[in-house]
């Protein structure tokens, strides 16, 4: 049972790193081309913003679901409910 | 509520009201999350069911006020209020549905508002709710509604199934298969398409209910960590910025739902 609990914390642990790397990089990138788009073309900035956001909600969205799933690792174990 | 460990306290609030069949054959109330995924299938959560449905009827009521009601000539805040939220929705379907269906925009409207209003039950205080119904003898309450899987499931597999439908009627059973077997790569390559094209239309109604479960889920986690770990004098000062940064998510999560719930039912109108 401890070797359940131990790797369930790894595995919380690298889910929730992998998807944070991820969505940073990714984030990173969209409000950087979102930034440049604004300087070239201030009056488009309303529309920009618009899609800026709407591809933020979309690149969140799988490291979002791998915090999910890491959260439900720490606190509601399905391993150890099999087990115990 | 205060007795018990952090964890217990934990684990009790992201439990949902389950109502089901025991192993041995009754039925009654799961008292804990082992014995409601021994439940499996036949239960019910009782307080998303709740939740959901209090929710849509106050959308309704409060939306048809406002139509009922309505006037040109001196228009009350609220009957404002929904035109802007009509206008927005409008403006949005305009841009992104390239079809000809009365049915996407009061769909777009009721998925947006629907999915706000359930999301906005996630910055009332944790307690406040659950505290009130174990004194009317409910042991689980969770409040919002788009926490439980169950309900975001519920929404993407009706928008899956309206997705498959007008794509059948749109394009004809064989129009709507060929487009699935023939699409990207062309006649010789049907097994290569199957799987792709399979692929990516299971995964439009999955990352659609994961999404919305994964970004409530982790903020209601968040304000129960907060108030599970944070002494009663210091709570305020985490939970206030992050119900603030929580207001943004609700309403991205609402409008990303609806604005892919358009693109969706638009792709299945039109052909590539």
């Amino acid at each position: 049972m401890e070797s359940v609990v131990a790797f369930s914390a790894l595995g919380a642990g690298i889910m929730i790193g992998l998807g944070a790397l991820g969505a940073g990089v990714g984030i990173g990138i969209l409000g950087s081309k979102f930034l440049e788009g604004a300087a070239r073309q201030p009056e488009l900035v309303p529309m920009l913003q618009t899609r800026m956001f709407l591809m933020l909600g979309l690149t969140d969205a799988v490291p979002i679901i791998a915090i999910a799933f890491a959260a439900l690792l720490m606190f509601a174990n399905p391993f150890l409910a099999q087990i115990g | 509520m205060a007795a018990g460990s952090p964890a217990e306290y934990i684990s009790h609030h992201i439990q949902n009201l389950t109502f089901g069949e025991y192993p041995d054959g009754t039925w009654g109330f799961a008292h804990s999350a082992k014995e409601a995924t021994e439940m499996g299938f036949i239960s019910v959560n009782l307080d998303t069911m709740l939740w959901s449905l209090l929710t849509g009827i106050a959308f309704c009521i409060l939306f048809r006020m406002a139509a009922a009601s309505a006037s040109v000539q001196k228009p009350s805040r609220w009957q404002l209020c929904v035109e802007m939220l009509v206008e927005m929705v409008a403006g949005s379907v305009k841009d992104a549905f390239h079809g000809n269906n009365k049915l996407i925009a009061p769909l777009a409207l009721t998925i947006f508002v629907w999915i706000f209003l359930m999301n906005l039950m996630d910055l009332v205080p944790v307690d406040f709710i659950p505290y009130l119904s174990q004194l009317f003898g409910l042991s689980h309450m969770k409040v919002v509604p788009t926490t439980d899987v169950n309900a975001t499931f519920g929404m993407s597999l009706s928008i899956f199934g309206l997705m498959i439908f007008y794509g059948i009627k749109v394009k004809g059973l064989g129009g709507f298969l060929g487009e699935l077997a023939f699409h990207p790569f062309g006649k010789l390559f049907v097994p290569i398409n199957l799987v792709l094209e399979t692929v990516s239309l299971l995964a439009k109604p999955l990352s659609l209910s994961l999404r919305l479960f994964g970004n409530m889920f982790a903020g209601e986690l968040v304000f129960v960590l907060i108030a599970a770990l944070t002494p009663f004098y210091f709570q305020w000062a985490l939970s206030v910025p992050w119900a603030i940064f929580h207001i943004l998510v609700i309403t991205l999560q609402a409008y990303i739902f609806m604005m892919l719930t358009i693109v969706y039912l638009s792709q299945s109108h039109e052909s590539h």
